[in-house]
């Protein structure tokens, strides 16, 4: 990259090394608390392991609501509960609080689909064989959605790279904001091409990892 | 098999008293006040056209579905009666396979049979063992880490008798079993499971809308129609005596009856002063070998003229179907076709 100057290289590395937490971290916490959101619609939705519409319908809504909500503003309207979690509202690791919240809602309706494509034959036989209700998720369910779920995941974390462009605006780092300060506000065109071809490169990555997995996973 | 059957009447293993269900969707009557029970030992087949009902019928043995009213009693005991962990339980000794198969796609064969044990709480090593004992049963030794994607029909479905099996149950429901398959891979599953039933004691409750199955493996069969069953019986007297309309347009799909009208076209016309009617004969029963077309022609003067006829069995017991157009006055075909009905055949006329 002798195309950008040392001080320019180090940053690149920071701002990259920036995405990837940001991305990373909100992802992991997106799955961690976004499956267990999408077992509990699945299992309330009408016709479940345990219909349940005083419970489906508000959280359904919850996820709807966050999810409909634009991120640059979910990003500012949620500084308090970010100073709340992260001590601060400002920087790398405070950017990961909102993103994590809009990824989980993404990805609990995302998985809620996944586990929708199960075929309920299996499940049905599971049941015809004297399984509980979480032996039906923990053997059943997610097993058989495992490759739909992995799927959602590489959705979730492309989107998330974009989302993590704006980070900047609350003061965290990250590819996208070295493009916007850079590239665009110091109009220095070869680091806004740089940090895009890199964000090509990281998303094609992502995708294809996933993809690989998937096709691992599945056995159709 | 109707010779496999003892003559004491064997203990009841099902026991559907009455069942009544509703579907708050279309506001629709599955059950009607339907009553079955089928013995230890038997295979017992219930058939109708989509909609009749039946599959809520089998649905309710293990409670997948649960009636609105009535009773059901499988091996002695009052399903309706246990709580959650109670009817899983129940559920383990009734073994169910399904049109569809439905088997887990990320699991191999062995896993996939292996389910119904890892559900009760075995432990690997013996779920192994069974896995092992049982595969050879259904002839899937060879194929135990491919996975269901890897099989054609027959064998997904042999994995699903497997599975079914894995857990010793006394009983087997099959959903609709053969289905989904061509005739060929319909007839190995169906003997595989008439092995199996004389191997393992099993009772067989299936449901089809197919009489050909019906024809080839069970030994007791209700007619079902609109939720409730119009007709029940040993399935020879079923298919050789039809009572109802329904039962015996099932029983034609099989054993065919009616005269094709181009064939109709090439009968004779019959003289003057004589009618010719047409009729479909039943041969079973110890007259079924009497040379009962030449009597009848000689004892009451009649041309009798073999329209079509064939000799083919069920459940093991041979009979004859034979269409016969009788040319004569009608005192004298009315008076043959009384004296065969005496032998113990059964006449049907046919229009003409």
């Amino acid at each position: 990259m002798s195309w950008l100057s040392p001080a320019l290289q180090d940053l690149l590395i920071e701002a990259l090394w920036d995405t990837a937490l940001m991305v990373g971290a909100s992802a992991a916490i997106a799955v961690l608390i976004g499956l267990p959101i999408a077992l509990l619609l699945h299992a309330t939705a009408p016709g479940g392991l345990a219909p349940n519409a005083w419970l489906n319908r508000p959280l359904g809504l919850v996820v709807n609501a966050t999810r409909s909500t634009p991120f640059i503003i979910l990003m500012v309207a949620i500084v308090p509960f970010t100073r709340l979690v992260a001590g601060t509202s400002i920087g790398t690791g405070a950017a990961i609080v909102p993103l994590a919240i809009a990824a989980t809602a993404f990805l609990a309706r995302l998985f809620e689909n996944a586990l929708r494509e199960v075929d309920p034959g299996v499940i049905e036989a599971a049941r015809a064989m004297g399984a509980t209700r979480m032996q039906i998720v923990a053997k059943v369910l997610v097993p058989e959605a495992l490759p739909g779920l992995v799927a959602a995941t590489t959705v979730a974390l492309v989107s998330l790279v974009g989302f993590s462009a704006m980070a900047g605006a609350v003061g965290g780092g990250g590819l996208g904001d070295l493009g916007i300060r850079f590239g665009y506000q110091r109009f220095m065109p070869e680091v806004m091409a740089t940090v895009v071809v890199i964000l090509i490169v990281f998303v094609q990555a992502l995708q294809s990892l996933g993809d690989w997995l998937v096709r691992r996973l599945s056995h159709r | 098999m109707a010779d496999a059957m003892p003559d004491t009447p064997s203990p009841v293993a099902i026991s559907l008293d009455r069942l009544s269900k509703r579907f708050a969707r279309g506001n629709t009557l599955a059950l009607d006040d339907v009553s079955i029970s089928v013995r230890e030992g038997e295979v017992f087949g219930i058939v109708g056209r989509s909609g009749a009902g039946k599959s809520t019928l089998i649905r309710s043995v293990n409670l997948l579905e649960r009636p609105d009213s009535g009773g059901v009693t499988v091996l002695g005991q009052d399903l309706l009666a246990l709580d959650d962990a109670g009817l899983r339980a129940a559920r383990r000794g009734i073994g169910m396979v399904f049109q569809h198969f439905n088997l887990h796609s990320r699991r191999t064969v062995a896993e996939n049979v292996a389910f119904p044990l890892e559900v009760a709480g075995l432990p690997a090593a013996e779920r192994r063992a069974r896995v092992a004992e049982i595969l050879p049963l259904v002839g899937l030794e060879g194929k135990r880490d491919a996975y269901p994607a890897q099989l054609s029909g027959g064998q997904k479905q042999r994995v699903g008798i497997a599975r079914a099996l894995a857990s010793r149950p006394r009983i087997l429901l099959c959903d609709e079993a053969t289905s989904a398959l061509d005739p060929e891979t319909t007839r190995e599953i169906l003997a595989l499971i008439r092995d199996l039933r004389a191997r393992l004691d099993l009772t067989v409750l299936l449901i089809t809308h197919e009489m050909a199955v019906v024809k080839a493996i069970c030994d007791r069969v209700a007619v079902m129609e609109a939720g409730r069953v119009i007709e029940e019986g040993p399935v020879f007297s079923v298919f050789t005596r039809p009572e109802h309309p329904t039962t015996r347009s099932f029983v034609a799909e099989v054993i065919g009856h009616g005269v094709p009208a181009s064939t109709l076209s090439r009968l004779p016309l019959p003289r003057a002063g004589e009618k010719r009617r047409l009729a479909q004969v039943v041969f079973t029963g110890p007259n079924s070998t009497r040379a009962v077309v030449s009597e009848a022609s000689r004892d009451y003067g009649l041309d009798i003229n073999i329209v079509s006829g064939r000799v083919d069995d069920i459940a093991g017991e041979p009979f004859g179907v034979m269409a016969l157009a009788a040319y004569g006055p009608d005192p004298a075909i009315d008076a043959a076709f009384a004296w065969m009905r005496s032998l113990g055949l059964t006449v049907t006329e046919i229009a003409p």
